[in-house]
Parts: C-alpha cells; structure tokens; sequence
C-alpha cells in the first residue's frame, strides 16, 4: 500500500456557535451548528460535503438531523480518541476515492444533557467494574495515577500533574472561548478537594456542553480554498483494552504505536515537532502519554514538564486551546485539540498564537486510556 | 459480610459469566485457566484471550493476591454510593494469575495506610440474595 502521507488537506475547523454551559442547546445542535460553521471557514457547502464521520451517534441518525446522505460512512466509535482516528479515516477515504469532501462532527451536550448517557452494562468492563464503584474516568485514571506514582515516586508525579495544570490555565487565560480564565497558582492546586486520590478537582477535566467540527478534502480542492491547507502528514490508531482493569500496563498508553508511527508516516521526529496538543482529561494523561508518544522516556515525563516549559513563553507549548482542563471537555474531547492544531498552524491564535509553528502533533485518547489516535500536521 | 440496603449497580449477569457469580454467591472465587498456555485469566470468558486457545477449565482461587494499584474514592460517581465515600477502589493480582477488579475494605481510606504490593486476601460481600461481591482486605 502506498503512504497516505499528505494524501489529503484539512481545509476547515470550528466549534459550535457557543461552547461551555449552554443548556439551550442539543447535542445535535451542537453537531449542526459546528458542521455550519466548520464548512464556512472552509469556503464551502453542506452541498460538497459526501462523506461523513462521527461518534457517538449512528452515522444514520446524525446525518437524518443534518440532511446529509453521504457515499462514504464511517461511525468508528473508541471515545475521545474517535475524532483524530476519523482524520486518518477521512484520509484513506479520499485517497481512494470513496468521497471528495469528508465532515468530522462532534456534539455533546456533557453538562446539560436532559438525560444522562449509560455505559451498556452488558460489557464485562461495565459487569466487573460497576458495582464496585469504578464509574466514571476520574476513577478510573486516579487507579493508573497511584500506579505510576508508586513506580516513579509519588512527590515528583505530583509535581508534574501540578505543573500540568498550571501550564495549562495559563493558556487558557489568553483563549476567549475558555471556560476557566481565573489565575490558578500552585497552591490552588494543591488545596483544590479531592475526586479520587491521587486526583484533585484541578487534576480533573471539565464537563461542558460543545461541538466541533473538522472539514478534509483533495490536495486539488484544498489548494482552490481561500485558506492555506493544513496537510496530514502521518496518522496512526490503536487500542489494547476497555476497562482500566485490563490494560496492560497502566504507566503507558496506546500512544506508544501511534505515535511513532505517525511520526514516521510524516518522515519527521519529535524535536521537528513545533506544537503538541495531547487530550487532558487529566492531568496525568497528559504525563503518561508524552512518555508513550516518545518525547521523554518511561518515568521521565516530570522532569520533561518541569519548570512550567509548557506555558506560553516556555520552549514546549503544549495544549495551547487551554485543553480539556481550561477550555472545554464535553465528554469526548478529542477533535477539540485537531481544531486548535489547524488554527495554530494558520497562524490564527492571537494572542495565544504559539511561534513559528509548522509542524504540530496531536493525540487523542478515548475510553479507560484504552485507544488512542495520532496525527502529525502541517503546513507548506 | 452484608450491607444493608445496596442501591449500586448490580452485574448484569451473562451466560459465559453465571459459573463466576454462582460460585461468588456460595463465597468462592473462581477463574478461568487455559489447558494449552496454562495462563489464568480474569474477566471469564470460555477462549484464553492470551493464545486464543477455546480447552479451558475453570478453577478455585486461593483468593490470595496482591494490591496492584488502588485510588481513594471521595466524590460519589453516581448518589448510590454517596453514604459510601471515601472508599477504595483497587485491582489484585491473584496468586495463581489473573487481575481483579475490587474494593479493599476494612483498611483506613488513607494513602499512608495503603501500600501496592501488599498481601490481600478475598471476602465477599453480600450485596443482594442472589449477588455477592469479591471485595479484598488486607492479609
């Protein structure tokens, strides 16, 4: 098989018209008005688009609500990690011709839902872990938490995830869209209450009600659009386990795979990497999966995030959006991060805008650290 | 052990997994184990899903383990567990193989008090009269 490798372009991202609390809105609202607005930054139309891509809905149902009837379908479901997964999908799509103008939607209405989301409880992850409590991610990822914890040791890991979301509220301080703008010291961290021990409340992601949406298409159409194409240049996926149980190894994530084999579909390392944008819905997996990826090696990501290096200002920007701690966490956050890749890679960020960036790397992770999705992007 | 009044979730049952809840019922734990790679496993399921070998056998645990990594519950997932808080969720690697889902119990819900690597030990919790949990407690 030939490469994929800049096979195809990302020529549009957006979020829905409001993000954070938004109870007058549906999840699929929230899809409609992202896939309106994604289209838009695209310089085209509901009309071009003939491929679709989503999760969380039955690729039917979303498409009935958005009047779509596309000739490519493709609902890969695997959490969070789905949406940067769909890219690669999209990718494939277009290379071999099965659609010409792919659309990535996402809706969910996380904090304002009128009724919750059950996990099917005929799963052996929901049979086994459910009724001992083990609901819900913060429960789930403070368990591979304490692990590393006790393989790296306790203080330094929690200097790091303290950094983590220090860095991390200092970028959302400089993005509009962001829910929590509020300085955030040390000790805020430090005295915030706990979820689930080794978390605090400021280890933990956000719930909010958001959608986004990502637009690809040929080289030849991306370079006819008003914007600059943003080139996927490598893209990989996997996944090993469900529940937090049965992972292998709770100090390393799918990440290990993809993201090298990303890297290496973009023929680029990581030092040529100018912007990463990994999925936080903790604090800790942001730790865990710059190991996996490949930055730093096993027990070596505390040291890597020292000294706030991933703030603005500092030599590693990281998660410049605010991420899914500061910005936004609708439940599956994973195109979020894609959407702030291509912005930044446009140029488009403002006062948050990261310099000279023309490569970027962004990791998806779906389910209990379960699936992951890595993308390398680019620009000419 | 019994609780009073359990609202959790219950297991929904499967038919790959009424031997495991049979036994939990009668206060033993039971794992699967493969013929051909002699590799005990959990969650049960009738192929190893290490050699995906299908001649396996079911076999009682010594219900003995070790803590493999544990966190303190302090925000209730779900109001079922609200009167429960801080409780310890936690996974055990068993003596002859296998890693359990469980909640350690009669241990304070204090980090200094609790050490992966530990030796824990199977009780079992009595959740409904058809239902009982394998819980672990310290050694």
């Amino acid at each position: 098989m030939t490469s994929t490798s800049k096979a195809a372009a990302i020529v549009g991202v957006a979020e829905s018209d409001e993000i954070g609390l938004v109870p007058h809105k549906s999840a699929l609202a929230h899809h409609a008005e992202a896939a309106h607005n994604a289209l838009e930054d695209a310089g085209l139309t509901r009309n071009d688009v003939d491929g679709l891509l989503t999760a969380g809905y039955v690729n039917y149902d979303l498409a009935d609500y958005l009047g779509l009837a596309p000739r490519y379908t493709d609902t890969t479901t695997v959490g969070g990690a789905s949406f940067v997964i769909h890219v690669g999908h999209a990718v494939n799509a277009i290379a071999n011709g099965l659609c010409e103008v792919a659309l990535i939607t996402h809706g969910q209405a996380g904090r304002s839902s009128r009724v919750p989301i059950p996990r099917d409880p005929n799963l052996p992850s929901a049979m086994y872990e459910m009724p001992y409590g083990m609901i819900g991610m913060p429960i789930n990822y403070s368990m591979a938490a304490t692990r590393y914890m006790h393989q790296y040791g306790e203080d330094r890991t929690r200097q790091a995830m303290a950094e983590i979301a220090v860095s991390t509220r200092k970028w959302a301080q400089l993005n509009p869209k962001a829910m929590m703008r509020d300085p955030m010291s040390f000790d805020d961290y430090h005295n915030s209450r706990w979820i689930a021990w080794p978390f605090h409340l400021l280890d933990c992601c956000l719930v909010t009600d958001a959608g986004a949406a990502i637009v690809v298409t040929t080289p030849e159409r991306a370079r006819s659009l008003p914007k600059p194409p943003v080139w996927v240049l490598g893209h990989a996926e996997h996944h090993d386990h469900a529940g937090i149980t049965t992972m292998p190894d709770l100090t390393s994530t799918p990440a290990r795979v993809t993201g090298p084999a990303a890297l290496g579909m973009a023929g680029v390392t990581h030092g040529d990497i100018d912007l990463t944008m990994i999925y936080d819905s903790f604090t800790y997996t942001v730790l865990v999966t710059l190991e996996s990826l490949g930055y730093c090696g096993p027990g070596e990501g505390p040291d890597f995030v020292a000294g706030q290096r991933t703030a603005p200002g500092g030599d590693f920007p990281l998660n410049t959006s605010g991420g899914g701690l500061s910005y936004t966490h609708p439940g599956m956050y994973g195109i979020f991060p894609v959407v702030e890749a291509v912005r930044q890679l446009r140029g488009e960020c403002g006062e948050r805008q990261a310099p000279d960036v023309s490569l970027a790397l962004v990791n998806g992770t779906g389910g209990a650290l379960s699936a992951t999705g890595t993308i390398v992007l680019g620009v000419d | 052990m019994t609780t009073e009044a359990y609202r959790g979730p219950l297991p929904v049952k499967q038919p790959e997994s009424d031997f495991y809840w049979e036994k939990a019922h009668e206060h033993e734990l039971w794992l699967r184990r493969c013929n051909a790679c002699e590799h005990a496993y959990f969650y049960p399921r009738d192929f190893c899903p290490d050699c995906g070998a299908r001649d396996v056998s079911w076999i009682r645990a010594s219900g003995k383990g070790t803590l493999h990594t544990f966190a303190i519950v302090h925000r209730a997932p779900v109001p079922a567990f609200s009167d429960r808080v801080p409780f310890v969720v936690a996974m055990v690697d068993l003596e002859e193989g296998g890693r359990i889902p469980t909640n350690l119990v009669d241990v304070e819900p204090d980090p200094a008090q609790i050490h992966i690597g530990m030796a824990v030990e199977v009780a079992f919790l009595d959740l409904t009269d058809e239902i009982s949990l394998p819980v672990f407690r310290p050694a």
